[in-house]
């Protein structure tokens, strides 16, 4: 990385630090949704993006990170800086041993992504059914005052929510910079590109993807902690659903994947285009049902067809600053 | 002095085609040796089931009288043996210097150190000027010595070239025999090569081993194996009388 991109990061990294003093809570909470996508989808990056393993079934690890940390919070009190550990703890179990049960029988490509939606899926189904956490019928969390901060029970008001994902965001982007300059990141770097060589050269692939999943599937709990006390509430056909871990990976796909602008990039250019779309379309009072999705997937389809790569690379070539 | 590879008795059948019947040779610490055979003759075979690519059927392979048969491929090159493909598999969306480091890093677990140590294996390759090219851009030359870069970093005691000198012009090809016999010599790296251009072949072996149809119809120095009947008529045919 170049003078130029740390000066980039310094000035958004500012910008991002004052904005609850000069924003109302609605442009907050829009923000606090693009810091989550920009986090969630750093820790899908490290395994796709870095060591080229496709899941589609994050929502998993959302939705366990979630309920392990709610339900503990909800049954017993105790708080969700507690439940975290659980939350990642039974996350990267379930990540290491799904890629385990991949890896150790050559599930690879399509095949392993299958399986990702079939553990998402059938957690779900799961969910539904588990009495304990509510069922289909979900589970609330008890709400404060929105005006008094409760850190230790994560109950508070927007801008302290809005701090906890930036500091979140900001960790990940600095994991995923660290990682990817470490051997974990050559060694995936070199699976993602050419596994048989990569082989060859002494790396026990197994062993390197299942470090990136366990990793990838433990941050993402972290997210499926916040996203819980966030709205508190937490329903199985929310938080497991497939649409949840194609949210996570489209701002990685259209920033760039493998990248570490990408994540935030495309979180960002995803958010501004899911809410401009919205003000335009009331605007014109085009009350057609659907049409924001039309607009949307229509963006999205531009964007993939002009910059096959994602945004960032061609943004950082333009600004003269690495990849 | 007993031999760096023993592979003894090795025979491999795809679904009831036998590729390689039965198949023995020795390889000598510091040689050079080449394996030579029409296409077909089960070569690259033997060099995968040596590198644990694939799994020998039966026989045994011992790599400085270890027994190697059976272990994975990350195993083998861990042991000391480092391959190059017969059709180059270079990591393409990494630069030069990136895909060699990755081999460096066999060794050396300081990314640092082995940015260091894949630079030197690139300098002595002549590529050293290309450290920030994409592989994917390289010419198909430039590609073939890269596999032996990134091979050589994992710092083997082995070292199994496939068909490297293929599609070379002649003087490249001299380039990289006078390149080969400076690893060999100055870092005491053994090399066993399956080469089709028999001016390296010439140039570089102190020993040939001949297939045919999985088997080894000659062995030998390259004066012997040239003369040896069996060996002229796999490639030039009977002798006929008109």
């Amino acid at each position: 990385m170049n003078r130029r991109a740390n000066r980039l990061l310094a000035a958004l990294g500012a910008v991002l630090l004052v904005l609850p003093a000069v924003a109302d809570n609605y442009l907050l909470s829009i923000v606090t949704l693009f810091l989550f996508f920009a986090y969630a989808g750093q820790a899908w990056n490290i395994m796709m993006g870095f060591a080229g393993q496709l899941s589609l079934g994050h929502s998993l690890y959302l939705g366990v990170g979630g309920y392990a940390a709610g339900a503990l919070y909800f049954h017993f009190g105790i708080g969700p800086w507690a439940g975290l550990w659980l939350a990642i703890m039974i996350c990267a179990l379930s990540g290491a041993a799904i890629g385990a049960l991949a890896f150790r029988y050559g599930v690879s490509g399509v095949y392993f992504t299958l399986l990702t939606i079939a553990f998402a899926e059938f957690t779900r189904v799961g969910f539904d059914h588990f009495a304990w956490v509510g069922g289909s019928g979900g589970m609330f969390l008890k709400v404060a005052e929105r005006d008094q901060i409760d850190l230790l029970n994560l109950r508070g008001t927007p801008a302290m929510f809005y701090y906890v994902i930036l500091g979140l965001a900001a960790a990940a982007f600095a994991l995923s910079g660290w990682l990817l300059r470490s051997r974990a990141g050559y060694y995936w770097q070199a699976i993602r590109e050419n596994e048989d060589a990569a082989q060859a050269l002494g790396i026990n692939t197994f062993h390197w993807k299942i470090l990136a999943i366990t990793i990838s599937s433990a941050m993402t709990a972290i997210a499926g902690v916040f996203s819980a006390f966030y709205y508190g509430n937490l329903f199985p056909e929310q938080i497991f659903n497939m649409s949840r871990s194609i949210e996570i990976m489209l701002g990685p796909i259209i920033g760039g994947i493998g990248t570490l602008f990408g994540p935030i990039l495309g979180a960002a250019l995803l958010t501004l285009v899911a809410e401009s779309t919205t003000e335009v379309v009331a605007a014109l009072g085009w009350e057609t049902p659907g049409i924001k999705q039309l607009i949307y997937g229509i963006v999205l389809f531009v964007v993939i067809v002009l910059l096959p790569h994602g945004v960032w690379p061609a943004l950082a070539r333009k600004l003269k600053v690495t990849k | 002095m007993s031999a760096l590879l023993n592979v003894q008795n090795v025979s491999k059948s795809f679904r009831g085609l036998r590729a390689v019947t039965d198949v023995s040779f020795e390889i000598d610490p510091g040689a050079i040796v080449a394996l030579i055979g029409p296409n077909g003759a089960g070569k690259t075979t033997i060099f995968n089931m040596v590198a644990g690519a694939l799994a020998a059927d039966s026989g045994a392979i011992l790599f400085e009288d270890r027994p190697i048969r059976g272990l994975r491929p990350d195993e083998v090159c861990t042991l000391g043996i480092g391959r190059t493909f017969q059709i180059v598999k270079p990591f393409a969306g990494l630069s030069v210097l990136d895909n060699v480091v990755v081999g460096a890093l066999k060794r050396c677990t300081r990314v640092n150190e082995a940015r260091r140590i894949a630079a030197t294996i690139l300098e002595t390759l002549g590529l050293g000027h290309k450290h920030d090219v994409p592989a994917s851009s390289l010419t198909p030359t430039d590609r073939k010595k890269l596999e032996v870069a990134r091979a050589l970093a994992t710092r083997p005691r082995l070292l199994l070239l496939d068909e490297v000198m293929a599609g070379l012009r002649p003087k490249e090809c001299d380039d990289l025999v006078a390149t080969f016999r400076e690893i060999n010599q100055r870092e005491s790296i053994t090399i066993l090569l399956i080469e089709h251009v028999m001016r390296a072949v010439m140039a570089l072996a102190e020993k040939i081993i001949v297939l045919h149809h999985g088997e080894v119809i000659a062995q030998g120095t390259p004066g012997q194996v040239v003369k040896e009947p069996a060996v002229l008529e796999c490639y030039l045919g009977e002798e006929t009388e008109i």
